[in-house]
């Protein structure tokens, strides 16, 4: 048994489906549903209640909708409560509250209560259930009470109206109900509520008293109930089962298996599905729905196709995979797709009884896969509509003039052979008349196939049959004749019309491929959304007849106008289309979101992410629901969707190759520069210098040599802003080397000779240092900036320390004073280019030095940092990671 | 003692002319060349003491020169180089240049690396005489006995060869190199963890505080200079 088997096995794909489940449901709000048996049990009562209790513990609730129904118990407990305005909605030129999700999004309450979940919204309204009011509502992360009656579930709607004899149209999908997170069942006993019902303390409406209390029969009470417990007894023997499968852990894989319906033209269709729903329900599996169309069925009447799709509606909104799969043959089809998707059990309608020369589809599919379990479900009572004979047999689209046509060909026939009957014999000419059949099936279709046949038989018999020009038959032998050539043309007849229907059908569908061929072809060579935008609207004019528009995002992902519409305007509803394009869902026209609109929109959805809305707008709203074209229209979706998304990225490589190119004059600039700006400052420092050699009074010689310094502070400024744009530019290739911090701790100190001016530096450098792996030049280049630092910001007599350890998988370097130290809160800020310690600082400088000191050693792959020293004084650590040393061990020598 | 003949070699005329002063009122005779043919012309026929040479010539690189020049001469070559061309300088260092100077440079570095490249020029054969003095050490080379304020200091092999080396060519730069293929051979030329090793040997051992060297000089990246 699958289900017992499912118990104890979680399968990977259920835990993960659990995990994101349970993700979803975090960010979603929770659901809790009231239910009762029927009207008058006191849900709206119980819900009221517990919002109340709520309230009180300082939750943020809001009625959204409450029928009191005018009951003062009700009302009074509704008093206190925060009441939402009702929205009134034009229908007729009747008013109709209704509730109004966008006033109830906006104010974004903790809790909100919305009665009668089954109810349909007025014309117009966004959605045409409440029930997906509420789910917008959990989707936006607000928490509703809600209240359901058993009768209003979509799986019992039917058994419900079987047994009060009252079918309900207002439903709510069972999965809404199921994926409920709490479901308080509320309770009465019929005799309780039918002295309710005479204390008046029940709503009815004055309308339809006397049907109601029709329905308010003990015997109904009773049943209602029963239905409801069990309902609910079958909800919380879900919600045990999966904490059981919650709790198990044991590894093996259990492939489950699970539940096809077959949906048929016939009426029991329908049945079929709610039954295979509820099956499908208990044994707590997954389950399909499909529909073969075989040539047969294709030429079913409008009303009979319709309502095939509308039971492939029901089955998907009662939860069910569904599908349309061609084929010849319906048994066939449906075991290959049950064998692919591991479906064992396969639930069908007993559409028609066996007859002798043909076997119920059950008997048909019982053969084909002995291994596959075939559950028929029972017919409804009553007689079959007649309109199912017939219906689909002789029904053909052709027009009265084919019957004509018919006609004269066989006259034609008969005029023809008529100066031959001297030459060739009676059958012979039965062959001619046969063959007028065939042509007329090839060209003309089934019916006036038919009439070919019977005007054949009854022209061969008139005008060739002696005696002539009578209907008079005077052998007996001739009755054979005419009914082997009657049934020999009627069977020709219907065999080339089929021919006929097939080849018609491959040709339609080989013209949509190839439609979809082109546009994928055209698609792939469109360089710009517009051009999308216009193959699309040539693909949509052809292939549905339909006007198509492209609706793009912009950077905020707020969607623009439509990007350019082929043959007119398409009135687009921005609002819808935003719609569908932060849902990821399809809206308008035949959808749940907004069907009244004439537009459908589809959202674009590439791999990467929604690039857009396809809106649509056909001639006629059912094509729609035909399975095939939202298929055809899902696939075109796709590759538009997929067009753009390249569109998209090829806009980023070329924004990527300006970068580039941009980035390469940036250097070529800076080489230009180094080379431009250091020659003339060398000159100057030189010129300067020589001058100084000569000799010159105190004055000229201050100014010679103010002039040199300010050429080497701008020398090294350029040389700083330089290094800084080839860091930042990652042009920078290390040279890096295994070796010891002490030799760049030496050059630095001696390079900074002159910025130290004579302070005492210490240095302190264990002697078992390991080696590290740096670029000794733009190390020592951190540590002459640091040093260069401590010099300028430190009075004459302070000490500065150099330090290095080990610490972890780092070295540590640092390089502290004990002078005034750092502004405090300042010192990350630091690093941060052209930032300096002191603003208002008479010290010469731009503030670089310490962010190419960031940039350095970030590029080796480590860290600096700036602290105070205790008891005062500045420190700058920097850290570089030790990295694994190659073997640095130098071979031993023998001693000299 | 003539005067000894310095070469310039640079393109900038600006630097060309602060340079010839400067060299002049250190009583060179100073000879300019604006291209690198040029430049080797003058060399081949002045019989200089000295070179000078910008690396960023306009008609042929610094490397190039030397090698040039190498071929036939061993005339102290000090190179002028920006910042930027770090690689250029290693590589005409290791062709042969004696020296460098990083642009821009002040009058008084360049005098002094001048001069001090005047004054090898002066000693008899390479590097003087058997007896070395510098700070507290005395070398002598024909008994390789080294001795820091009289005491011996024991020095491997390879430790005696690489201070013999680095002493013979007091004030030039010697890139890593140089320095190992000379001291470990040419097969050693990529192991230059061995040099930074056995340096930090000679400098524990012969400097008085080996972690700010006085003698034993980093020129980081490039390689080290021995300053008696």
């Amino acid at each position: 048994m699958p289900a017992n088997g499912s118990d104890n096995r979680p399968d990977p794909d259920a835990l993960l489906e659990r995990i994101q489940e349970e993700e979803q449901r975090a960010r979603r709000g929770k659901l809790k549903v009231f239910f009762g048996a029927s009207a008058g049990v006191g849900k709206t009562f119980a819900m009221l209640l517990a919002a109340r209790q709520l309230r009180t513990q300082g939750l943020d609730v809001v009625a959204g909708i409450v029928e009191t129904h005018g009951r003062t118990e009700t009302a009074v407990l509704l008093e206190g409560l925060e009441k939402l305005p009702l929205k009134e909605i034009e229908y007729r030129e009747r008013f109709i509250k209704e509730f109004d999700l966008d006033a109830a999004l906006a104010r974004r309450p903790a809790l909100i209560l919305v009665d009668e979940l089954a109810h349909t919204n007025a014309p117009g309204s966004r959605h045409p259930k409440r029930w997906q009011d509420v789910n917008e509502l959990l989707e936006a992360g607000i928490d509703v009470f809600t209240t359901v009656n058993v009768q209003h579930l979509e799986s019992l709607n039917d058994v419900v109206g079987g047994i009060t004899g009252i079918r309900v149209w207002e439903t709510v999908p069972d999965h809404v109900f199921d994926e409920a997170d709490e479901v308080v069942l509320v309770d009465l006993t019929p005799d309780e509520l039918l002295k309710r019902l005479k204390e008046g303390k029940v709503y009815l409406p004055q309308q339809a008293k006397s049907a109601i209390s029709n329905f308010f029969r003990k015997g109904n009470l009773i049943a209602l109930r029963e239905l409801a417990l069990r309902r609910t007894a079958d909800r919380v023997d879900e919600e045990m089962r999966a904490y059981r499968r919650a709790e198990s852990v044991q590894p093996v894989w259990q492939t489950r298996d699970s539940l096809l319906v077959c949906v048929g033209a016939g009426p029991g269709g329908e049945r079929a599905v709610r039954a295979a729903s509820r099956i499908a329900a208990q044994l707590d599996v997954p389950w399909h729905a499909i529909y073969v169309e075989t040539p047969r069925l294709q030429r079913l009447p409008k009303g009979a196709r319709e309502r095939i799709l509308q039971t492939l509606k029901l089955a998907k909104d009662l939860g069910a995979e569904t599908i349309t799969l061609p084929g010849d043959d319906a048994a066939d089809v449906t075991v290959a797709y049950a064998r692919d998707h591991n479906l064992t059990k396969v639930v069908v309608g007993r559409d028609h009884e066996a007859t002798f020369w043909r076997r119920s589809f059950a008997e048909r599919l019982g053969r084909l896969a002995p291994d596959l379990d075939v559950i028929q479900v029972a017919r409804e009572r009553g007689p079959i509509q007649r309109e199912e004979r017939g219906a689909f047999s002789f029904h053909t689209q052709s027009p009265w003039p084919a019957y004509v046509w018919s006609a004269a060909i066989c006259t034609a026939v008969t005029v023809l052979a008529t100066p031959l009957r001297n030459w060739l014999e009676l059958s012979n000419i039965v062959m001619l008349f046969l063959l007028a059949v065939m042509g007329v099936a090839l060209r003309l279709g089934r019916g006036p196939a038919v009439l070919a046949a019977f005007l054949s038989v009854a022209f061969f018999d008139f005008f060739f049959v002696p005696p002539r020009l009578s209907f008079a038959v005077s052998d007996v032998q001739y009755l054979v004749t005419f009914a082997v050539m009657l049934t020999v043309a009627l069977v020709v007849g219907q065999l080339m019309a089929n021919l006929r229907f097939q080849a018609k059908v491959s040709m339609s569908r080989e013209g949509r491929a190839r439609a979809l061929y082109e546009a994928a072809r055209d698609l792939s060579a469109a360089l710009l959304p517009q051009q999308i935008a216009e193959i699309c609207g040539r693909f949509a004019e052809r292939v549905f007849g339909a006007k198509a528009a492209i609706i793009l995002p912009d950077a905020q992902d707020r969607l623009k106008d439509p990007a350019g519409t082929e043959g007119g305007v398409l009135a687009v509803d921005t609002g819808i289309a935003q719609w569908a394009f932060d849902h990821g869902e399809a809206a308008g026209l035949g959808t749940d979101t907004l069907p009244a609109s004439p537009i459908f929109y589809l959202p674009l959805k590439a791999p990467m992410r929604t690039r857009g809305v396809l809106a649509i707008e056909p001639r006629q709203g059912e094509w729609l629901q035909i399975p095939e074209q939202r298929r055809l229209l899902d696939t075109f979706s796709t590759l538009v969707a997929i067009a753009i998304e390249r569109v998209h990225y090829v806009e980023v490589a070329q924004d990527a190759v300006v970068k580039m190119e941009s980035e390469r004059l940036r250097n070529s600039v800076l080489a230009v520069l180094s080379h431009d700006l250091r020659t003339p400052l060398t000159a100057l420092v030189g010129l300067s210098d020589t001058l100084g050699l000569t000799p010159l009074d105190s004055r000229q010689g201050g100014t010679v040599s103010a002039i040199r310094e300010e050429a080497v502070r701008m020398s090294a400024l350029v040389n700083n802003l330089l290094d800084m744009a080839r860091l930042q530019s990652g042009e920078v290739k290390l040279n890096r080397q295994w070796q010891p911090v002490e030799e760049v701790v030496g050059s630095a100190l001696k390079a900074s000779t002159a910025a130290l001016a004579g302070r005492e530096v210490k240095v302190d450098l264990p002697d078992d240092l390991p080696f590290v792996e740096f670029d000794a030049v733009l190390i020592e280049r951190v540590l002459c900036n640091l040093l260069e630092n401590a010099g300028k910001y430190t009075p004459p007599q302070a000490r500065i320390g150099i330090k290095a350890a080990r610490k972890e998988r780092t070295m540590e370097i640092s390089v502290c004073d004990n002078g005034p130290g750092l502004p405090h809160g300042k010192e990350e800020a630091l690093f941060d280019k052209f930032t300096r310690g002191r603003a208002e600082s008479a010290v010469p400088g731009v503030g670089l030095g310490l962010a190419i000191c960031r940039a350095i050693v970030e590029v080796h792959g480590g860290r600096i940092w700036a602290a105070n020293a205790a008891p005062h004084g500045a420190c700058f650590i920097f850290s570089l990671p030790l990295g694994s040393p190659p073997d640095l061990s130098v071979p031993p020598e023998a001693d000299a | 003692m003539s005067e000894p003949v310095v070469i310039l070699v640079e393109d900038e005329k600006q630097i060309r002319r602060f340079v010839h002063t400067a060299l002049e009122s250190e009583g060179c005779q100073v000879f300019e060349a604006e291209t690198a043919a040029r430049g080797l012309t003058e060399a081949g026929t002045r019989k200089p003491d000295l070179v000078i040479l910008d690396l960023g010539l306009p008609d042929r690189d610094g490397v190039d020169f030397m090698r040039d020049l190498r071929s036939w001469s061993s005339v102290p070559v000090i190179v002028l180089s920006a910042r930027s061309d770090e690689t250029d300088k290693i590589a005409a260092l290791d062709a042969g240049a004696d020296d460098y100077l990083t642009k821009p440079f002040g009058v008084g570095e360049l005098l002094a690396r001048v001069r001090a490249m005047l004054r090898r020029r002066g000693l008899p054969g390479e590097g003087g005489g058997p007896l070395v003095e510098f700070g507290e050490i005395r070398m002598d080379r024909v008994s390789r006995i080294v001795t820091r304020q009289g005491e011996e200091v024991h020095l491997t092999p390879i430790e005696y060869r690489l201070l013999a080396y680095l002493v013979a060519n007091a004030g030039k730069v010697l890139t890593h190199r140089q320095l190992l293929r000379e001291v470990w051979g040419p097969s050693h030329v990529d192991s230059p963890h061995y040099l930074r090793v056995f340096m930090g040997n000679l400098r524990k051992k012969l400097e008085a505080d080996p972690a700010r060297p006085e003698h034993f000089l980093t020129e980081s990246g490039l390689g080290y200079r021995f300053k008696p």
